[in-house]
């Protein structure tokens, strides 16, 4: 464990997350400016990727709308066929959010776990 | 008008039923929007039709009309545009025109928007030319699929907002329409009563966002909401977008309803199954999402300004569904301390009376639900224990049905062929269902026409 203070996503944003197809989204809104601020440096496309390996993500693309404060991540082939071939318990990638809303990081950088 | 109401009192087919009765009971709307289709939902409502030609429709639709007869009763300025016609809009305004008419109001005039179902025109376009090319794989539509024709159970272009405006022009007070555009619900009423031309594509653009915001029902007034322990969900009030004239947009939702409308939840949805925030595209405008500005004027109440728009580009998407063989999933709650092997040795015995059977299947998950199957590899391992109990859940898809009927069979002898410790099956053997995969695709503009045609309710039958 990383020594000082550690921060959860949670603490500076909320999310939600929804599907496209084979893709998904997670959209991330800031609490403030700073938290936008914050999160842009660090909630990286490829952090996000990282996180999310193991649904088979293939790639990562994350767009920003520094006027509303939010971040849109767009997770490619991350749904194990969609909503209509998934085999998975959450076909539509509604879980998503609530997983990266716990990823954490401290001082300078991301944990890689 | 100055002000358009425009409320959504349903954002799938599945949705809370009473919803849109309790909105128009306590709010004077304009206009109530129903959207009843997802991507699935057209394919599960083709399977319908195949089997009961007057079928295909969402049946919902008609418990929410029948619910809304006082209202519509007693509000004479409340209209409806619902895409509750699935695949067959038709049928849904001749049952709804029923409905109508025995409860007095056989004088409704009732408007059926068409000409989306390219089902039945798909060997014509593809002869024009038509490759359907899939959105995310590239593939063409005659390569991937051996034979499109008998495979294809729906293929439905999303159509916009003008035929929905053209309805509302020629009279009708109930629109209900097949695949459009979700937004488009919203977008059509305002093009009608704004009188907004078809290339001001910012105001396009504003009611395009009010019509996003709203699409998903609850979902922007406190609904799938990180904050849940903030507000009572049980009440929760469905979204109202007002609009006026010169683009302005207000999310708000009914007086003394529960839920919340503030800058978060409007922009949680803002964000919500979107691609590229520069490039929302409907059939109506390209609009971009990274201009729009979001203010609280009030309580439950936040402004949106500064939508811009682009021109539409000249193409519907289209999404089709094609037979992809069969499926099912069941579940077995595991007990004790060693439930995690105990699971994982479960679903491997299952596995393994398959194949004794002649069946190796084409595709299984395994999920020990309870022990971070919600999302894989995402999971904090290490800051949980291991359960005492957790949920084994299998499944399987494969080409033959017969392979994975031999599936849902094994599951019930595990409970005295199996490891002790198992329950949980006393709902039965798992449903197996078809597969329908999904095939996003484009049509040019030129090649679909979109039809509209309106009557009285008492006319229709």
């Amino acid at each position: 464990m990383p020594v000082g203070k550690t921060i959860r996503v949670r603490d500076l944003a909320s999310a939600r997350s929804g599907d496209k197809g084979n893709h998904a989204n997670i959209g991330v809104v800031a609490n403030d400016e700073a938290a936008y601020g914050t999160l842009c440096s660090r909630l990286t496309a490829v952090r996000v990727q990282t996180h999310f390996q193991e649904l088979g993500v293939t790639r990562v693309e994350r767009y920003e709308l520094p006027h509303v404060l939010a971040l849109n991540f767009v997770l490619y082939d991350a749904l194990g066929g969609g909503a209509s071939r998934s085999l998975r318990i959450d076909t539509q990638g509604k879980l998503l959010a609530t997983s990266l809303l716990d990823l954490t990081f401290h001082a300078n950088a991301f944990e890689n776990e | 008008v100055a002000t358009l109401r425009i409320a959504n009192g349903a954002g799938f087919l599945g949705d809370w039923l009473a919803a849109p009765r309790r909105l128009v009971e306590r709010a004077d709307v304009d206009y109530l929007t129903i959207e009843h289709l997802a991507e699935l939902t057209m394919s599960i409502l083709a399977r319908q039709r195949e089997k009961d030609p007057n079928a295909g429709y969402a049946e919902d639709f008609l418990d929410i009309l029948r619910s809304l007869v006082p209202a519509l009763q007693q509000q004479p300025q409340l209209k409806i545009v619902a895409n509750s016609g699935g695949v067959n809009p038709p049928a849904c305004v001749r049952a709804a025109a029923k409905i109508l008419t025995a409860a007095g109001l056989g004088a409704t005039p009732v408007g059926c928007v068409t000409g989306d179902d390219l089902l039945p025109r798909l060997p014509e376009l593809m002869s024009a030319g038509c490759a359907f090319t899939n959105l995310d794989t590239t593939e063409s539509l005659q390569t991937a699929i051996r034979h499109p024709q008998s495979a294809i159970v729906s293929a439905n272009a999303y159509l916009g907002a003008r035929p929905i405006a053209n309805a509302l022009a020629a009279g009708a007070r109930i629109v209900i329409t097949g695949r459009v555009a979700d937004a488009s619900l919203t977008v059509g009423p305002a093009m009608h009563e704004f009188g907004w031309q078809w290339d001001d594509w910012n105001r396009l653009a504003a009611a395009t966002v009010a019509g996003h915001l709203i699409e998903c029902g609850a979902q922007v007034t406190g609904g799938y909401s990180v904050d849940w322990q903030s507000f009572d969900l049980a009440d929760v009030g469905y979204p109202i977008a007002e609009l006026s004239s010169d683009g302005a947009v207000v999310i708000a939702k009914p007086p003394g309803t529960g839920g919340a409308v503030n800058c978060r939840t409007v922009v949680e949805q803002l964000v919500y199954e979107i691609g590229d925030p520069r490039h929302y595209l409907t059939p109506d405008v390209d609009c971009d999402f990274t201009t729009v500005e979001v203010v609280e004027v009030g309580p439950d109440r936040v402004a949106l300004c500064n939508a811009t728009g682009r021109p539409a580009t000249d193409s519907y998407k289209v999404s089709l569904a094609y037979r992809d063989g069969w499926m099912a999933s069941g579940q077995l709650l595991v007990y004790g301390s060693d439930c995690r092997e105990k699971a994982e040795k479960s679903a491997r015995i299952l596995f393994e009376r398959c194949k004794l059977a002649g069946y190796e299947l084409a595709r299984t998950q395994v999920e020990l639900l309870g022990y971070g199957a919600g999302v894989p590899g995402a999971w904090l391992w290490r800051k949980y224990q291991t359960p005492g109990e957790l949920v084994l859940r299998v499944s399987a898809h494969d080409p033959r049905r017969e392979a994975v009927e031999c599936f849902v069979r094994q599951l019930a002898p595990l409970i005295t062929s199996g490891p002790a410790g198992l329950a949980g099956y006393a709902a039965g053997r798992p449903q197996v269902r078809p597969v329908f995969a999904y095939w996003p695709s484009l049509v040019p503009k030129s090649l679909v026409v979109p039809q509209v045609e309106v009557r009285k309710a008492k006319e229709w039958n």
